[in-house]
């Protein structure tokens, strides 16, 4: 039988199977080949160019920056989007501009944007200097940079969602003798979750992937600033292809396991989430 | 608990939505506010509520001044026109909120909150739907969970703003029935927002016609048709 709105069963079957023969050929084929290419030497290989000292303090760094980056920009994005969506003020368009920004240029200019600021040459450079406190070419450098470039993240997640629920509840709750931060918690917060929690995943998927803006502050100091994707970049160029992959699959890893835990947290909350209306 | 509203002024970016409005509402009564739409009477529901601020005038309730007290502590009941309903809460939730968030030494006891909610349920006759989510309630439904929630704390006033606006005619006209008797029996001083001006004059002891931001008649329904006091007001209720 033929479905009244639906296509010939030719053309249907057609329109699946590029889908899928494209899906296979940009995102399953790639992400397949990083894990082949990584345990092509063997597990002993695998193993070796993952638990090398440089791998680890690799490992160590990104997860540093991550755990720096993804609270700063989960609270700042929460109280840009609150501000953005709950409440009308001058310059608003602006704001929103700005918090874009980051999206809009590229990440080496993020990136050189720090070293013109902090950098030797830099206009706080020899105040710094004098000071003793390092800033490029160093830990602090690379988590300004990845905080730069994953700021819109949460913020830009929230705004829309925040700003269709409109201000009602929030009122309801003040009429119902709620203070500003008991109606933040118990109806704004709950009721943003799932996009908080999208926004979250997002911002820590790129703070631990972000190579441009990170490969011009970091100096690439073996053992020291050098995070996960830069140290593959170093290894790839060193023609060591297997301990590269190795890295590159953790990282992958790290994304797929995120996205296992979003899958997870959607299917125990379904009743809820049906039940909101998402 | 009589309210009095005095000399009340409020602009929004240069244009006025409220040129001094003068009322006074007696203890016990039911008023509609009515208009077209960019009257004003909206605005004045929210400044009487403490949602929005007066740039003028005086907000008084049993004659004390509460033109500067916040929302929370103004011990009104607010029905939204859309319920405003928290959609990731249960109907039992929703009602116990007001009671949930209040100061640990005023709250009541979970017993007691539980009693109330069961006590609200029944006063609009909606028992036993305590487990269901707002999406699973239809319209209806919604506007009497939204007004047990609002008296969840025994306010002495309860505002509504157009409470029947988003409803079809004939729970339209059950649900006014409903929170007439309501407001009888728990003994509130009640003023509604609506356009609806047969609505108004079904309900209301007293309705005020709002037009440019200026009350042009205060009166009994009854004395508004007798004598309308202006051409605006001959042509409104004609």
């Amino acid at each position: 039988m033929r479905a009244a709105t639906g296509e010939p069963r030719p053309v249907r079957a057609a329109l699946i199977l590029g889908a899928l023969a494209w899906l296979a050929l940009v995102i399953l084929l790639p992400l397949g080949a990083v894990f082949v290419e990584a345990l092509r030497g063997g597990w002993a290989a695998y193993r070796a160019a993952v638990f090398e000292p440089d791998a680890l303090s690799a490992i160590k760094l990104t997860l540093l920056v991550a755990a720096i980056a993804v609270p700063f920009n989960t609270v700042f994005g929460v109280a840009a989007a609150w501000t953005i969506a709950k409440h009308d003020f001058r310059g608003k368009d602006f704001l929103v501009s700005l918090i874009d920004l980051p999206f809009s240029i590229s990440p080496v200019v993020s990136g050189l944007i720090y070293i013109l600021v902090f950098g030797m040459q830099g206009w706080f450079g020899p105040w710094l200097r004098e000071h003793d406190i390092e800033i490029i070419f160093a830990v602090p450098g690379i988590v300004l940079a990845t905080v730069f470039v994953t700021f819109p993240f949460v913020a830009r997640e929230l705004i829309p969602l925040m700003t269709a629920q409109g201000r009602d509840e929030e009122e309801a709750a003040l009429t119902l003798g709620a203070g500003g931060w008991q109606t933040f918690s118990r109806v704004t917060l709950p009721n943003i979750r799932w996009g908080l929690l999208y926004g979250v995943l997002l911002t820590n998927a790129r703070a631990m992937g972000e190579f441009g803006a990170v490969s011009v502050v970091s100096g690439h100091i073996r053992g020291e600033t050098n995070t996960m994707p830069l140290h593959v970049e170093v290894l790839y160029n060193e023609y060591n292809f297997v301990a590269a992959f190795a890295v590159a699959s953790l990282l992958a890893g790290l994304a797929l396991v995120t996205l296992a835990i979003k899958s997870f947290l959607e299917w125990r909350h379904r009743d809820a989430l049906a039940a909101a209306g998402h | 608990m009589t309210i009095t509203i005095d000399n009340v002024a409020k602009t929004f970016q240069a244009h006025s939505a409220l040129n001094g409005v003068s009322m006074e509402v007696s203890d016990g009564a039911f008023v509609a506010l009515l208009g077209p739409s960019g009257s004003g009477k909206t605005t004045l529901l929210r400044i009487i509520a403490g949602l929005e601020s007066a740039d003028a005038g005086h907000i008084l309730f049993g004659g004390e001044d509460v033109t500067d007290r916040p929302v929370q502590n103004r011990g009104i009941g607010f029905v939204f026109q859309q319920y405003a309903l928290f959609r990731h809460m249960t109907v039992a939730q929703n009602i116990a909120f007001g009671l949930n968030v209040m100061k640990r030494s005023q709250r009541p006891s979970k017993a007691e909150i539980r009693a109330r909610v069961e006590e609200l349920l029944a006063l609009v006759q909606l028992p036993g739907l305590g487990e269901r989510y707002p999406a699973q309630l239809s319209g209806g439904q919604r506007q009497r969970i939204a007004l047990a929630r609002a008296l969840a704390r025994d306010p002495k006033i309860l505002l509504l703003d157009e409470p029947f606006g988003a409803l079809d005619a004939k729970v339209r006209r059950e649900l006014r029935g409903a929170l007439r008797e309501i407001h009888d029996r728990v003994g509130l001083t009640s003023i509604f927002v609506t356009h609806d001006r047969e609505e108004a004059f079904a309900l209301a002891d007293q309705v005020a016609i709002l037009n440019g931001g200026k009350i042009e008649q205060y009166a009994p329904p009854k004395d508004i048709e007798a004598a309308p006091a202006t051409d605006f007001i001959r042509e409104f209720i004609s």
